[in-house]
């Protein structure tokens, strides 16, 4: 097992709060790595740090070896990390395929001019898109909600549309904000198989922030718990569950 | 209703999804051809003004509608585009040449706003648009030596080809349909490829297009350059229609007009260009046959239900006073644009769909089928 992603020493601020403090942690390659804590561990900062949405007040990101601390957030698809949002931020006005499409949107290489005039070449990466898009939505089961635009879908397949969305781009690592968050059982069942699948069937490394402690169980290698931004534990989810300090920051002590 | 069955991607691909619309837009198209020889001139002369209005609609289209950015300077981006043809024409210049500059001209300027528009959202961006319309109104006052001033500008009759060709003649009809045409078709192409793609991306979230790869300032700067270059052109036939130029034609009040054009038609798409276009334009004779015959209608009106010739008399003046008070129109457009975005945020073009929908699905239609549903709250710390 090689490392895929590093996270060293990162601390993030806003004001006098400490939204991530001193997080130190690895994700390896082919793994399904989750974060747990209660609201307001810093879970989601971490993630955005990740995607370059915040800057770290300290601490340093490297991605396949590569220092990404000061990327821009628009260069990060392009490495492939993908992301979900945990209060879903798809493009509400739009159908689900041209959502998926923009998820491609990282490997489009065509120039304004060119697209302009649609020319062949245009049209052959379109071709390409389509394909890449169209595995996604058999994979996902979104046949039916193809050409439908996003605002009058159900919760449960927005929340499926978010995962498709960020398969679209063929991340290494794909970044999972809450997957469960709002899903009945047996959606919640669907998206524990799935999660598998993209990391058997896929090959693609899961990082992901969970409420729900059946789930995580169920598909996680290791678990990191967080609370006030610190990290309070990392093992297995039992190792994890059963720590002292963790069993105490669930009880709200 | 009718099944779009689709068997292949390129379906989704193509300009057309089937052959039936594709059948109706050439008719469409063919009915404009021949329309030169069944209308009189001044439909004629209207129609010019639509498609020029289209033009400026489409443009709004993709900066408003597509990319989600606010503009009330098109009428200066307009201007641009006029004084660059005129001043370009005046100097020697062929209508290829200077078309071409007026088009580019205006979008390099549009990509200039650009740049200070990326740090702006919603009602800063909106009063920053005003604030450019308004210097480039002073800059045309002012600069006299290109512009002439507020004596305003001559432009030359159109020559292409060694030909002349009159703002009224049925070759100018013809010039501006084929640049709207064109124009429609490129933003079609630009819209079914990445870059339309993000465009909408960045309209409906930044957050998930950024992290999807959509470099946002880039998206934004393009848009403003493609949106201001398409109005260029239009100035440039703009200027040809009017032959005169002066700054007081580009003010905000244009600039409003021109945002009626996409409240009016709807957002949604392309169509609510075109059918802004034609209601902004069209109200125009409407009005005025309003002014002239509605006093006559009363007046006819009331005598038959039995009023005495003095009493018919007094009503028609009443009425007659009425309809000819000055800012009548102003009254009147903006009571319309309240009741558009009041009672039709999609516009004229959405209430097409909804109106086609019920046909379609007769006798299942659901009133709920497009009411928006919201039942979550976005994160706005995102942003
Ligand atoms: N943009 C922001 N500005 C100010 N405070 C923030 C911002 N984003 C998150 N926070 C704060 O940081 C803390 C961690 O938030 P978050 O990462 O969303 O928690 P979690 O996802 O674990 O529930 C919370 O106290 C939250 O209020
Ligand atoms: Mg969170």
């Amino acid at each position: 097992m090689t490392s895929l992603f590093k996270v060293e020493n990162l601390s993030l601020q806003f004001g006098g709060l400490k939204a991530v403090d001193d997080v130190t942690f690895d994700v390896q390659k082919g793994e399904v790595f989750t974060i747990i804590g209660p609201n307001g561990a810093g879970k989601t900062s971490i993630f955005n740090l990740i995607s370059r949405l915040y800057n770290p007040t300290a601490g340093r990101l490297f991605f396949d070896g590569q220092d990404i601390t000061q990327l821009p957030a628009h260069k990060i698809a392009q490495l492939g990390i993908a992301r979900t949002f945990q209060n879903i931020e798809l493009f509400e006005n739009a159908s689900l395929l041209s959502n998926l499409l923009v998820g491609r949107h990282c490997h489009s290489r065509t120039q304004l001019w060119q697209e302009m005039l649609f020319l062949p070449n245009v049209k052959r990466a379109e071709r390409e898109h389509r394909m890449q898009v169209e595995e996604v939505i058999e994979f996902l089961d979104l046949q039916a909600y193809r050409d439908k635009l996003i605002a009058g879908l159900p919760y449960g397949v927005r929340k499926v549309t978010e995962v498709a969305r960020a398969l679209c781009s063929k991340p290494k690592l794909i970044l999972l904000d809450e997957p469960s968050s709002g899903l009945n059982v047996e959606e919640t069942d669907d998206m524990s198989f799935w999660i598998r699948d993209i990391k058997n069937d896929l090959g693609i490394t899961v990082l992901m922030v969970e409420h729900d402690m059946s789930l995580v169980r169920r598909v996680s290698d290791r678990v990191l718990a967080l609370n006030y931004g610190r990290v309070l534990a990392l093992g297995t989810a039992d190792e994890v569950q059963r720590h002292p300090d963790v069993v105490a920051a669930y009880l709200g002590t | 209703m009718r099944f779009v069955f689709k068997t292949n991607y390129d379906q989704d691909i193509r300009l057309f999804q089937h052959a039936g619309q594709m059948w109706t837009y050439l008719a469409l198209f063919a009915v404009l051809l021949v329309a030169p020889a069944v209308v009189s001139s001044y439909m004629l002369s209207q129609l010019v003004f639509v498609f020029i209005y289209a033009l400026v609609g489409v443009s709004l289209m993709i900066l408003v509608g597509f990319t989600g950015q606010a503009s009330l300077g098109h009428a200066a981006f307009l201007a641009i585009g006029a004084y660059t043809a005129a001043f370009m024409q005046a100097h020697g210049y062929t209508f290829a040449t200077y078309f071409l500059l007026a088009g580019v001209l205006t979008g390099i300027v549009g990509l200039l706003v650009g740049f200070p528009a990326l740090r702006l959202h919603g009602i800063y961006l909106l009063i920053a648009t005003i604030s450019f319309s308004f210097i480039i109104e002073e800059l045309l006052a002012r600069w006299e030596s290109v512009t002439n001033g507020n004596e305003g500008m001559r432009v030359k009759t159109l020559e292409l080809f060694g030909m002349e060709i009159g703002r009224n003649s049925d070759y100018f009809y013809y010039l501006c349909l084929g640049v709207l045409t064109v124009t429609i078709i490129v933003t079609l192409n630009i819209m079914r490829s990445p870059t339309g793609r993000a465009f909408i991306a960045v309209r409906d979230s930044e957050t998930a297009a950024r992290s999807m790869g959509v470099d946002i300032a880039a998206t934004k700067v393009r848009a403003f350059g493609l949106s201001a270059a398409i109005t260029g052109f239009a100035g440039a036939l703009f200027a040809h229609k009017m032959t005169f130029l002066s700054p007081e034609m580009f003010t905000l009040q244009l600039s409003i007009e021109f945002i009626m054009v996409i409240i009016i038609g709807g957002s949604l798409g392309l169509h609510g260009a075109i059918l802004g276009a034609i209601f902004i334009i069209m109200i125009d004779p409407l009005l005025t046959l309003l002014k002239d015959d509605v006093p006559l209608l009363i007046g006819s009106l009331a005598q038959a239900f039995g009023a005495g010739s003095e009493r018919v008399k007094a009503l028609e003046d009443g009425t007659q006073a009425l309809t000819s008070t000055a800012g009548l129109k102003g009254v009147i457009y903006g009571l319309i644009i309240m009741l558009f975005i009041l009672f039709e945020p999609f516009g004229l073009y959405g209430r097409w769909l909804k109106i086609k929908l019920f046909f379609q699905m007769f006798p299942l239609y659901k009133k709920s089928t497009f009411k928006r549903q919201k039942v979550y709250v976005k994160s706005e710390r995102n942003r």
